[in-house]
């Protein structure tokens, strides 16, 4: 089972090595959308610390989503993906290494960004802490999210667009308590509490999420 | 093995990929060893090798890793020995480390079928396995096959050309025009 899932890993993250400007690409994205807001915005270092949480999340749901319509679209045009629906294990186990491989590709560098584009916004250290960690709770969640409107959507015309009307409200609790997390941090609260739900939903929508994309990728397949 | 004919849109493929359990069929039901398949999915699946209209071969990758891949998803690892073997086999040795996007299309669907070559999986469904590929692949694809079907093997696949089998016994199956009737209801 593990090694299922490892192999899935391995294969996608060499397919993305493979396919580098698409992860550079989202990573532009998320750096110039974040940088463009201290320019238009002013920089009085007391908005900037109030707008930071907003922003670095927003801009991170957004990168997020760039990349999400690839997650099945490649393998479904190239018979991949009968292939996978064809494997004796379960199809969800398969949707689990693709999950954690999308998220070592388009989340984990944004976790990684994080903390250097928090700078402009004047956040403290312990701010950009927070930050950089609801980002690591908060990521795997979008990509198991996404994985099911990705599955939803596929090769649906125009499914681009149709994702990102399904998926981005699905990502409104993540981006609350994520947000919540670094705000609660800049104003002196704890962000605890605001980290341990996030991690709820990160838990559950990594571990939950296959199974409903599983379904959806079988349906797009008949 | 059965061979199954007919027209353009008499409904082969899509007979195929029911018999796989990939489209649930509109009536009726498909049993392996007795049992519907969709009962016994994942005990099917491990007897079953499907070879789709697509290659399932991954453009940035080349024939050696696509080989290896594959055979790691189904957990079925290959040595690279063994999969440098089924590439010189299909005729692709010299060609292992180039990325299979700079391949010609009969290139590309002779590094799908290389897979055939170490394939142990008792149902092989191939689904116009000869199309691109020039008289001598044919003819391997064919040797393939007939070896298989010695093994003990079933295989059923599609195809418009007569492709003479060396072993096995070959039932062959035209689709008319009543079944793609019915299809279009």
């Amino acid at each position: 089972m593990l090694s299922l899932i490892r192999a899935v890993i391995g294969r996608d993250l060499r397919l993305a090595m493979r396919r580098q400007a698409d992860i550079v690409a989202a990573m532009f994205f998320f750096i110039i959308v974040v940088s463009l807001f201290p320019l238009g915005v002013g920089p009085e270092p007391d908005q900037l610390r109030r707008l930071a949480p907003g922003v670095l999340w927003v801009a991170a749901l957004l990168a997020t989503m760039l990349s999400l319509p690839r997650l099945f679209a490649d393998d479904h045009r190239d018979g991949t993906l009968e292939q996978l629906a064809l494997a004796p294990q379960p199809l969800a186990l398969i949707v689990l290494g693709k999950v954690i491989a999308h998220w070592l590709v388009a989340g984990l560098p944004l976790v990684l960004l994080a903390p250097v584009l928090g700078i402009q916004f004047d956040l403290a250290g312990d701010a950009l802490a927070v930050l950089t960690l609801s980002l690591l709770i908060g990521t795997p969640a979008l990509s198991g999210i996404g994985a099911i409107g990705a599955a939803l959507t596929l090769g649906v015309r125009g499914g681009g667009v149709l994702l990102s009307l399904l998926v981005l409200p699905l990502y409104i609790p993540v981006l609350i308590f994520g947000a919540g997390a670094v705000d609660a941090a800049v104003t002196g609260l704890g962000a605890q509490a605001h980290l341990s739900l996030l991690g709820a939903l990160a838990l559950g929508g990594v571990f939950f999420a296959p199974w409903p994309t599983a379904a959806a990728l079988r349906v797009a397949l008949e | 093995m059965l061979a199954l004919q007919g027209r353009n849109g008499s409904g082969k493929t899509s007979l195929l990929r029911m018999l796989c359990g990939l489209t649930p069929a509109a009536s009726g039901e498909i049993r392996w060893c007795g049992r519907p398949i969709a009962q016994i999915g994942e005990e099917f699946r491990s007897e079953l090798c499907f070879l789709g209209h697509q290659n399932a071969i991954k453009e940035e990758l080349t024939p050696l890793e696509n080989l290896v891949s594959t055979a790691r998803l189904a957990q079925e690892p290959l040595d690279e020995d063994a999969a440098l073997a089924a590439l010189e086999l299909v005729g692709l040795l010299g060609r292992e480390d180039l990325a299979c996007r700079y391949l010609s299309q009969g290139q590309k669907r002779r590094a799908a079928l290389a897979r055939l070559v170490h394939e142990k999986r008792a149902l092989w469904v191939l689904d116009e396995p000869y199309v691109a590929l020039d008289k001598a692949a044919t003819e391997l694809v064919a040797g393939l096959v007939g070896a298989h079907l010695q093994r003990g093997g079933l295989a059923v696949l599609t195809t418009h050309q007569a492709v003479a089998v060396p072993a096995g016994s070959v039932r062959e199956l035209t689709l008319g025009d009543d079944v793609a009737a019915q299809q279009r209801l």
